[in-house]
């Protein structure tokens, strides 16, 4: 039966949720059109021959006995050539069209855009022969979409054969770029437009352990808790602690060749603030702008809540269309709170019987789901090729309780714990991530990648500032009860050298255009300038009636704070070799008293 | 058409159940005629299956019965009548004209609910609004388009902090401004205390008031900031005006809004308020801002007392995920006497790195902002130390962040409620306290700048 001819009539509207009857036809999350409006829907739940129908625009005047088409498909993502340096809202219509359509700056109900402008014509160049055997996965042709990314026409799944043309020139999306005769002679035509459930993880063969950390440039990440290119990770935190913030700054200086942005339920001057900023930031890994390799989705908190629900899988299908390219991708997805609570609003709407905090039980089910589509992994494909989507998640706990269910779900499947601290943004330290409390999986993954490309020493150095900043806050106990005075000289080295990590060295300024982003080397470079200092110091302090204040007034201790304004690898060594000098020549002067 | 039903079935809290309905829209405006009233009372749709409505009213339900009842659905959103003539005017918290003038003439009809801003077509918030007061104006930096609530508690006195702001804010081009102002469930002091306060700077004519206090209907409440947000968004996109908007208090209406999920028997979330709270409070803030092709703005300033100076409860905490910051009106402060108590590290404004440097402010701000940040917690830290200690187990660095912590207090933060202080004038106090302390402590700021600014 043509889905078009069915008589489906709406029977309860509640907010986002309508029901309708007649559905006995239906698909579970197949596309409807609610209304003479024609709402977009999708259906999530059938019972006899009613169907629940999440609808992703306001209802404010919809009523029962209105129509609801069925349109037969699943909710698809669009992906084609074109992706990049869009900005969509969680069910990819491009808002800049939406903004055209509704001739206002307010978003109208019921616009129909494409998610891809199907008019441009890309210039399409073969990769595959006419003659070559193929199988899903394998590139047929590439378009250069933006100056930094050749987008690869790949043979969508479910479809392998042999090439029996191929074209070269200009298309739009929706022209013919090949044809593939399948094994039973049938002759599948190949357009450069694909669509995929957003539902569904698109596949890969397999999945590998990650073992190369994703450089950000925040040097309390890729330092002290590092995430793969491939992992998972999460940053909860209170607000006012700097999630967004985070989030944005690994976006935009992150080694990753794709980004795809989730402005899931949040702030709108915030998605405001990435349009106008991202397009004139520069990519300190390639030169070029940062919009060129990224795709934002914004579905601000006031847009409607079903559509955020949806957002987060739109994003993430995305992603992994470029994954499948063989590129290394970032998600970022902010807030997935606002994501299980429009999963909430929907189930309660439903009736469902609820789970902890009113949340329903599938919470961490498909939380899970979410994270698990991170990761690196053989791609489809006869040609070999590696692909990793890093996924990374912010969580906005009520009251910053990591107790509550998001943060636990969340928890249970990110290998990479930020934990913002409200106590340090009070102070102003950002990133607020708390060092004591935070942790990284992947430390251990990462150690012959250090060795090989930064230096021997980085792990050692790191788990030596782990030790310092934990020793620290032990001693700041006893600092608290009685006093500095009580400490003995290498305690208060401990101390020093401790908050010299915290304030020199974890401390980093987003906003500062020098300071926002730091190499690997440079990182490696401060941190063992003020280890030296550290290392020397001890076996100078540890002398019996040595003056501390001596030691804080040297010249190279001054300096500390100077540290992260350095460049270059030479200065480092120059200020260790100065700090080896002075500390050494304290030892001289001590010892001739 | 409209259709009118006596097919009242249930009246449970402020939800009225009526059955048989047809062609009933979802969010339709409904009259209730009580039989012996002249006027009807309204509520709207709030659920809809195929014969039966659910019925939220915005008055009480008191006197209402279940036969004899006459409903009437309008076929149509609640509507707000808008003009420019609502300046100078006193409304009702449902949108009825209280100060015994003439009804406004309607030059347009405008949904309450209001539509999402388009992220696309917003433009970032970035110019400076100067209030006056040093520590929000170098310290939390309030920019014009921005949502930025007060969090205050019972007794503290985020009245006077709100009509200060209102009073002395500006903008330094000139251009015209409104005010709109709107109470929830407030007392009637309270509700007068703005009021004057308003008439007392001649605003009055710039301004206009939607009233709902404390003995008005509960429902009420959660129809006020929609109306409030809708006159504000007329004036600001199609009278290009600049539009400041108080809301007070957001706490009374979570309450109100919890009344109703709760007559609705719906799951709750965190204590008891309904888990689309978030989503709520997300339809009122997103509504400030600006954009593209228009000249105003609209900027917020809604006011909510946290139970138990709590900011953690959910109304706080979920405000504080949607806005762009807060003011924490501090009870420590407060009780020490200082004026204007807000509370300098508890309080955020997101937006601030837009409206200052140069041209703007000054090029020093962002740098003697952070430092002066630092260097205050540092010497809250040593007070506290001192506390424990005593004074003189502090060391020289410390003593002299304690003093400063003093100064800055009694100098910075208290400078009273009819002080006003031009940006430039609170920097300059800035940099003045900063010479108090040691040189090499000044670590946030860049050498130059020190150079340029401290010597003077």
């Amino acid at each position: 039966m043509n889905p078009e001819e069915t008589t489906s009539k709406i029977i309860r509207v509640s907010g986002p949720l309508v029901q309708a009857d007649n559905m006995r036809d239906a698909k579970m999350y197949e596309v409807v059109r609610v209304s003479s409006e024609k709402l977009l829907g999708e259906i999530i739940e059938l019972n006899g021959d009613i169907a629940s129908i999440q609808v992703y625009e306001e209802t404010a005047g919809i009523g029962p006995g209105e129509i609801v088409v069925r349109t037969g498909k699943t909710m698809s993502a669009m992906l084609a050539p074109g992706l990049l340096e869009s900005i969509y809202d969680g069910i990819q219509r491009p808002l800049k069209l939406i903004e055209s359509e509704s001739g206002d700056h307010f978003i109208a109900r019921g616009i129909e855009v494409a998610g891809i402008d199907l008019k441009k014509k890309w210039e399409f160049k073969p990769l595959a022969q006419k003659g070559d055997v193929v199988s899903e996965g394998n590139f047929l042709g590439e378009v250069q979409e933006t100056t930094l990314i050749a987008h690869k026409i790949m043979v969508p799944p479910g479809i392998s054969g042999t090439v029996k043309e191929i074209k070269t020139g200009e298309f739009t999306v929706k022209e013919t770029v090949a044809v593939i005769e399948t094994k039973d002679g049938e002759e599948k035509e190949i357009q450069m437009l694909q669509y995929w459930p957003i539902r569904r993880p698109r596949p890969v063969k397999n999945k590998i352990f990650p073992d190369q950390p994703m450089v950000t440039g925040v040097r309390t990440i890729d330092t002290l808790f590092p995430i793969a290119k491939g992992g998972a990770g999460c940053i909860p935190g209170p607000f006012g602690a700097g999630k967004t913030v985070t989030q944005q700054s690994i976006a935009k200086y992150c080694d990753a060749e794709v980004i795809v942005y989730i402005g899931c339920g949040e702030r709108g001057n915030e998605m405001t603030e990435v349009l106008d900023e991202f397009p004139k930031l520069i990519d300190p890994n390639t030169g070029e702008p940062l919009m060129k390799r990224t795709v934002l989705i914004a579905n601000t908190s006031n847009m409607p809540v079903a559509a955020r629900e949806a957002s987060v899988y739109t994003g993430i299908t995305i992603a992994e269309y470029y994954r499948d390219m063989g590129y290394s991708v970032a998600l970022m997805a902010d807030s997935t709170s606002r994501w299980a609570e429009a999963m909430r609003e929907i189930s309660g709407r439903m009736e469902e019987m609820p789970g902890e905090e009113g949340y329903p039980a599938y919470l961490s089910s498909r939380t899970a789901e979410f994270y698990e589509r991170a990761g690196r992994a053989n791609l489809l494909g006869s040609e070999k090729r590696i692909g990793a989507l890093t996924v990374i998640g912010a969580v906005s706990p009520p009251g910053g309780d990591l107790s509550e269910p998001v943060s636990q779900a969340t928890l249970r499947v990110t290998k990479c714990f930020w934990g913002l601290d409200g106590a340090l943004a009070y102070k102003k330290h950002f990133p607020s991530i708390n060092w004591l409390t935070s942790y990284s999986l992947y430390v251990e993954n990462f150690k012959d990648y250090w060795t090989n490309n930064i230096a021997p020493d980085f792990a050692q150095n790191r788990a030596l500032t782990m030790n310092i900043l934990q020793e620290e806050s032990k001693l700041m106990e006893i600092v608290r009860l009685v006093g500095m005075e009580a400490l003995s000289n290498e305690e208060k080295l401990t101390l020093e050298i401790a908050r010299s990590i915290r304030e020199d060295y974890l401390f980093q300024n987003a906003f500062d255009k020098d300071d926002a982003y730091t190499p690997p080397q440079i990182q490696y470079g401060i941190l063992k300038s003020i280890l030296t200092v550290y290392k020397e110091g001890k076996a100078v302090v540890s002398k019996e009636d040595f003056n501390f204040n001596e030691f804080k007034k040297l010249e190279t201790v001054k300096n500390l704070q100077t540290l992260k304004n350095k460049k270059d690898p030479e200065e480092f060594k120059s200020f260790q070799d100065k700090a080896h000098e002075e500390i050494s020549s304290l030892c001289v002067g001590t010892s001739a008293d | 058409m409209q259709k009118e039903y006596k097919t009242v079935e249930s009246i449970s809290g402020p939800l009225l159940v009526v059955t048989g309905i047809e062609g009933v829209k979802y969010d339709e405006l409904v009259e209730v005629e009580v039989p012996g009233e002249n006027t009807p009372r309204i509520g709207k749709v709030l659920d809809i299956s195929k014969d039966k409505a659910i019925v939220q009213m915005f008055s009480p339900t008191t006197g209402v019965q279940t036969h004899n009842t006459k409903v009437r659905f309008r076929g149509e959103t609640f509507k707000l009548g808008v003009s420019k003539d609502m300046l100078g005017r006193v409304f009702s918290g449902g949108g009825k004209v209280l100060d015994g003038g003439p009804e406004i003439i309607p030059e347009k009809k405008l949904d309450i609910a209001g539509a999402p801003i388009n992220p696309y077509s917003r433009e970032f918030p970035n110019d400076f609004i100067q209030t006056g007061i040093s520590s929000i104006d170098v310290m939390n930096t309030l920019v014009r388009g921005q949502k930025l609530p007060i969090f205050s508690g019972a007794g503290l006195p985020h009245n006077r902090l709100a009509a200060q702001i209102a009073r002395q804010a500006k903008v330094t081009t000139g251009e015209d401004f409104a005010i709109v102002f709107a109470t929830m469930g407030v007392t009637f002091e309270e509700a007068e205390y703005f009021k004057k306060e308003i008439e007392k700077t001649g605003a009055m004519s710039r301004s206009v008031l939607f009233m709902n206090i404390a003995a008005d209907p509960v429902v009420e409440r959660i129809t006020t900031p929609r109306l409030a947000l809708t006159a504000a968004e007329y004036l600001a996109f199609e009278h290009d005006m600049h539009v400041l908007v108080i809301l007070t208090d957001m706490t009374n209406y979570a309450e109100a809004l919890r009344e109703v999920s709760s007559a609705r028997k719906e799951v709750p979330g965190r204590r008891g308020y309904p888990g689309y709270l978030y989503t709520d409070f997300a339809t009122l803030y997103e509504r400030a801002g600006r954009v593209k092709g228009k000249k105003g703005t609209i900027t917020q300033i809604p006011i909510l007392t946290m139970p138990d100076d709590d900011k953690t409860h959910p109304i706080p905490d979920l405000t504080g995920y949607i806005t762009e910051g807060q003011f924490i009106v501090s009870r420590d402060l407060n009780t020490r006497g200082l004026f204007p108590p807000v509370d300098v590290q508890g309080s955020l404004s997101r937006l601030w790195s837009a409206g200052v440097g140069e041209g703007k402010t000054r090029e020093d701000h962002a740098q003697i902002k952070d430092q002066l940040f630092a260097s205050y917690a540092q010497g809250k830290e040593a007070r506290e130390l001192a506390v424990v200690l005593g004074e003189s187990s502090l060391d020289d660095s410390d003593r002299a962040h304690l003093k400063f912590a003093d100064e800055f207090e009694k100098q910075f933060i208290n400078q009273g409620e009819t002080t006003e202080r031009a940006i430039e004038e609170s920097l300059d106090l800035g940099w003045k306290l900063l010479k108090m302390l040691p040189r090499g402590t000044l670590k946030r700021i860049k050498p130059e700048m020190i150079e340029k600014y401290l010597k003077s």
